[in-house]
């Protein structure tokens, strides 16, 4: 259908005009169309549910999570730990009091040289990222390019939120995640996630996360299924996801 | 809806030549089977999975009963967000629309987000036409790109592909597109993987305008929230300067915290996980980038006139109806001859394009479509699998049946069902009619004539038995005598 | 309790064994079974091909013949289903209220045979006897439109010496869907070999289902094939006795032959 109507489409008028007038006057006439598609769409919809009866939402599903995705805290991390393990991360739980020493770790085994740290990471774990042996702490100031991120050996973070039941950890540009790019680019991803963080399900993380932020909802690595349906990880994204759960 | 499907036979000739294709059924056949169960296991995990589809139908519902109101809301939000909003009535608008927003950058290619509505309007022909090159970055989406194939699942357009065919394609066609496959190129699911992610890469990093789709747009916050696993939309959506996403009016949910259903919903139906590896929603112009947001009606309002047929219009894309489907399983995506395959798509493709029926002959000009479209709505043995799994618990095959009733029927078809009707009408023509079988019976061949040949090609007939149940009954007084 | 008989028009032409068999099976179990002999079809082949209105006025006459009975039993899911789940949405396209009033009377009241024995009567050892080796095919309008969940297997697991094998697949539709059988045929053909392939690995002698629509598509395959496997319907299994185990279908019956669709096997 498409190919047919494509075809009124005024393209012969671009030889009489500079390509910008013919350009200008295009998109003036496309927001013309636009407004009276506008009212157009309106009305149709109007018209297509004069007379419908409102429909109630009844939301009698779990809003606050009970166990085994619920329950104490210490029973989130656990079940957090679990799931973000399912999808193959790597995870460690440790007393916060070892963070750093855990990632100059995790650092150093992967051979992660020069590792880009957000802005507002706090000041001992961005330490720690340049703390083993040819070990360097790449800050994002001034913004570095999609091609200098591409170059880097990872990225270090925070988190705004963990999910127990899913495994999920969610980024909200805020300090110490930076913006969405750095979590991306590099192949490796470091992310800290204080207990305090986890909640237990779904609606409790939408309930305290600010929508008007850009956020990134991260379930392990990078991966596709469009090979036989067929799990693999690794695509786009960071092949390598390592989760470190701060009691 | 897109031309790529142009002129293609009616359902059953499209499903009989693909039931021959035994790569075909075995590709589909182990995929389907796969994802089914996966699906299973993560949605009975769930204690209140019911409750969340109940309440998943029930917001649909209610945002289809005020759309209006929500998409004025969703506009102001999304504007007051720094965005700009354009409102599309049909695939060539929207396309115009587009065409238009990327030649005002300078550019002259894109990436793009696996989407399907830009699919449904054919919007990379379109882009073609303006001098504009559309890279699909989705794993799948590259593979049916690269392969000048159709997509032919919602989810996982290329299914019908397995890996050494990927890797056929990747090293014939690759080059052409950009970077080469590498060489020695394996068959090795992560080495097709790796390839496709060497191969889009520095498209990634220097691309300029980005278009995607959404899986949802929060009408409250003016938020858009799209759903993925390799990374390709996050890619698209963060790197470039200028972001134009493309969607159906029908993707809108009232309120943030509609989320916390459909995100729960949606990653267990679709690919069978508890949550996708990456979702990522954004408001307005995030970071600075340039957002451009074009609502796109083409035929959705029509849908929603209709009192039974707008329940198509709750879908939200999981293909779980797919993953179930025995007549998809078999007959392939492609048979449906729209981007809308398997049972949701025998549906909605007919009632989008507003075709396949008895008034639409009247009303529109002959399309090439027609013959197919009115053969979708009987591309289904009404089992039911597809409404079970729904998570926005679509009918289907209520559908299917109201849409039938809109279809032409052939004049033979259209002769006996009215003589059924007539000798039903009475029980003693029904008598009558049996007796006359009775005496037939011995007559019968084993192979049937017409259209009923299609019965005795693969199975026998049942024997006729010489008495009736009713008349066992009159004659024995209910077997007493 | 005064229950009518509603055949179906498929079993009334074709399959007049199981009439007999449900007759013998609710008169063992204490029931008065009637038949009204003014039905005719319940209009689901005419509503699923797209002639609602043929349907409506099938519907209309099953409400005006169903009336005033305590119970209707019918050997047939698909049918039940139609009635239960398929009049309400005719009788609220229809116009006038009196239709909707009968359907609302009726409906509730129309149950497929094993929802019947279990939900209704109660019970679950009906007192049969079939020492044979069965597969259950528990049919789509069973499964997900009425949801009768396991009340066939427990039927059949009180029968005395029958070996109930599982059917792997079970729950997947075996490609008959009324008039998509010739409508699809190449898609049916290719469902139901794979049904066929998936009882042929039971090894058992006898697929049974409480519908003879999916019977008559499965078991015309089978015997095309000259697989050696009977197809009987639910009725008749719980029918057979010790004492008159040909499948119920009576010494008084003449010259019935039962689920014609089956197997030479089966004669």
């Amino acid at each position: 259908m498409t190919r047919s109507q494509g075809s009124r489409v005024p393209q012969g008028s671009q030889t009489s005009q500079s390509s910008q007038e013919v350009q200008d006057s295009q998109n003036s006439q496309d927001s013309q169309n636009s407004q009276g598609s506008r009212d157009r769409i309106l009305a149709r919809i109007r018209a297509a549910v004069a007379g419908a009866p409102e429909v109630p939402v009844t939301r009698s599903y779990r809003h606050r999570v009970p166990p085994p995705a619920g329950g104490t805290p210490g029973e989130a991390v656990e079940l957090f730990a679990e799931r973000v393990a399912d999808y193959r991360a790597v995870v460690h739980v440790v007393e916060s009091a070892r963070a750093a020493e855990v990632i100059s770790g995790a650092l150093a085994r992967r051979g992660a040289r020069r590792v880009v740290v957000p802005g507002g990471l706090p000041e001992e774990w961005a330490r720690a990222v340049g703390a083993h042996p040819g070990g360097e702490a790449v800050p994002d100031d001034p913004p570095l390019s999609a091609a200098e991120l591409d170059a880097l050996d990872g990225v270090v973070t925070g988190c705004a939120a963990g999910i127990a039941e899913t495994g999920t950890i969610v980024l909200d540009a805020g300090p110490g995640q930076g913006r969405r790019a750095l979590t991306l680019v590099p192949d490796y991803h470091l992310c800290l996630v204080r207990a305090g963080q986890i909640v237990p399900g779904v609606p409790e993380a939408i309930a305290a996360l600010d929508p008007l932020r850009p956020l990134t909802w991260i379930s392990g690595p990078s991966a596709t299924s469009d090979i036989e349906l067929d799990r693999v990880e690794g695509v786009h994204g960071p092949r390598t996801l390592e989760v470190v759960i701060l009691r | 809806m897109s031309g790529v499907f142009l002129g293609m036979p009616a359902f059953p000739e499209n499903a009989a030549a693909a039931v021959q294709d035994s790569q075909l059924r075995f590709n589909l056949r182990r995929a389907t089977r796969t994802i089914r169960g996966k699906r299973a296991a993560v949605a009975g995990e769930l204690p209140d999975w019911a409750a969340l589809r109940d309440a998943g139908k029930q917001i649909k519902d209610h945002t289809l009963r005020n759309l209006d109101r929500y998409l004025l809301q969703l506009e102001e939000a999304v504007t007051r967000a720094g965005g700009r909003v354009h409102w599309a009535a049909d695939a060539a608008e929207a396309n115009r629309i587009v065409a238009g927003l990327v030649e005002a950058t300078g550019e002259t290619s894109v990436v793009k987000v696996k989407s399907m509505a830009t699919q449904e309007i054919g919007l990379n022909e379109a882009l073609a036409e303006r001098g504009i090159t559309a890279y699909e970055t989705d794993l799948a989406e590259l593979i049916v790109q690269l392969g000048d194939d159709w997509p032919s699942h919602i989810l996982v357009p290329a299914i019908h592909r397995n890996r050494s065919e990927i890797r056929e394609i990747f090293r014939e066609r690759m080059g052409e597109w950009g970077r080469p496959a590498p060489e020695g190129l394996t068959d090795d699911p992560r080495a097709l993987a790796e390839a496709a992610r060497l191969h889009l890469r520095e498209r990634f990093l220097a691309s300029e305008v980005a278009i995607s789709g959404a899986n949802f747009m929060i009408a409250e916050t003016g938020t858009l929230v799209v759903l993925e696993s390799e990374g390709n939309g996050r890619m698209c959506l963060t790197l470039p300067r200028t972001l134009i996403s493309v969607v159906g009016i029908e993707k809108l949910l009232p309120t943030w915290r509609d989320l916390e259903v459909f995100l729960q919903l949606l990653p267990r139906s679709s690919t069978g996980e508890r949550m996708n590896p990456y979702t990522s929603t954004w408001t307005g112009a995030a970071e600075g980038q340039e957002f451009h947001l074009v609502l796109l009606d083409n035929g959705r309002t029509a849908v929603l006139a209709d009192e039974v047929g707008r329940q198509a219009l709750r879908c939200i894309r999981c293909s779980a109806c797919l993953n179930v489907c025995p007549v998809y399983e078999r007959a392939g995506g492609h048979a449906y001859g729209s981007v809308y395959p398997g049972p949701i798509g025998a549906i909605l493709t007919p009632q989008l394009r507003r075709s396949g029926t008895v008034a639409s002959r009247d009303r529109l000009p002959p399309s090439a479509t027609r013959d197919l479209d009115a053969s979708l709505p009987y591309a289904s043995s009404l089992c039911g699998a597809c409404f079970e799994v729904c998570p926005v618990a679509i009918d289907i095959p209520e559908v299917l049946v109201h849409l039938r009733a809109q279809a032409p029927h052939p004049r033979a078809e259209r002769l006996g069902m009215r003589a059924a009707g007539w000798v039903f009408d009475r029980p003693v023509r029904l008598a009558r009619a049996q007796r006359l079988g009775g005496r037939l019976r011995r007559f019968l061949p084993r192979r049937l004539p017409g259209p009923l040949s299609a019965w005795t090609d693969t199975r026998d007939i049942p024997d006729i038995p010489a008495e009736s149940f009713r008349d066992w009954w009159g004659r024995t007084g209910g077997g007493t005598r | 309790m005064r229950v009518a008989l509603f055949i179906t028009c498929v079993n009334d032409t074709l399959f007049p064994g199981t009439g007999r068999a449900v007759v013998t099976l609710l008169r063992r179990l204490g029931c008065e079974v009637a038949f009204p002999e003014a039905q005719t079809c319940c209009g689901q082949m005419h509503l699923n091909t797209g002639y609602p209105q043929e349907a409506t006025r099938l519907a209309r006459h099953f409400t005006d013949v169903f009336a005033g009975y305590d119970a209707v039993v019918t050997p047939s899911g698909s049918c039940a289903a139609m009635v239960r789940e398929q009049y309400p949405r005719l009788a609220r396209a229809a116009p006038g209220p009196s239709f909707a009033d009968a359907v609302a009377e009726t409906a509730p009241k129309v149950h497929d045979l094993p929802e019947f024995l279990v939900d209704v009567l109660g019970v679950t050892d009906v007192g049969a006897s079939f020492p044979h080796r069965v597969a259950y095919h528990p049919t789509c309008h069973s499964l997900r439109g009425l949801r009768l969940g396991d009340r066939p297997a427990r039927l059949l697991g009180g029968v005395r010496g029958l070996e109930l094998v599982p059917l792997p697949g079970a729950e997947e539709c075996c490609g008959f869907g009324g008039t998509f059988a010739v409508k699809n045929p190449a898609v049916s053909a290719a469902m139901c070999a794979d049904k066929v392939h998936n009882v042929m690995a039971t090894g058992a002698e006898v697929l049974c289902a409480a519908d003879n629509s999916c019977l008559m598509h499965i078991g015309g395959t089978l015997r095309r094939q000259r697989a050696g496997v009977r197809v009987m319907h639910l009725a008749e299994i719980l029918a057979a006795t010790e004492d008159d185990p040909g499948t119920g279908r009576g010494a008084k019956a003449g010259t019935g032959s039962g689920t014609g669709a089956g197997t030479g096997a089966a004669r």
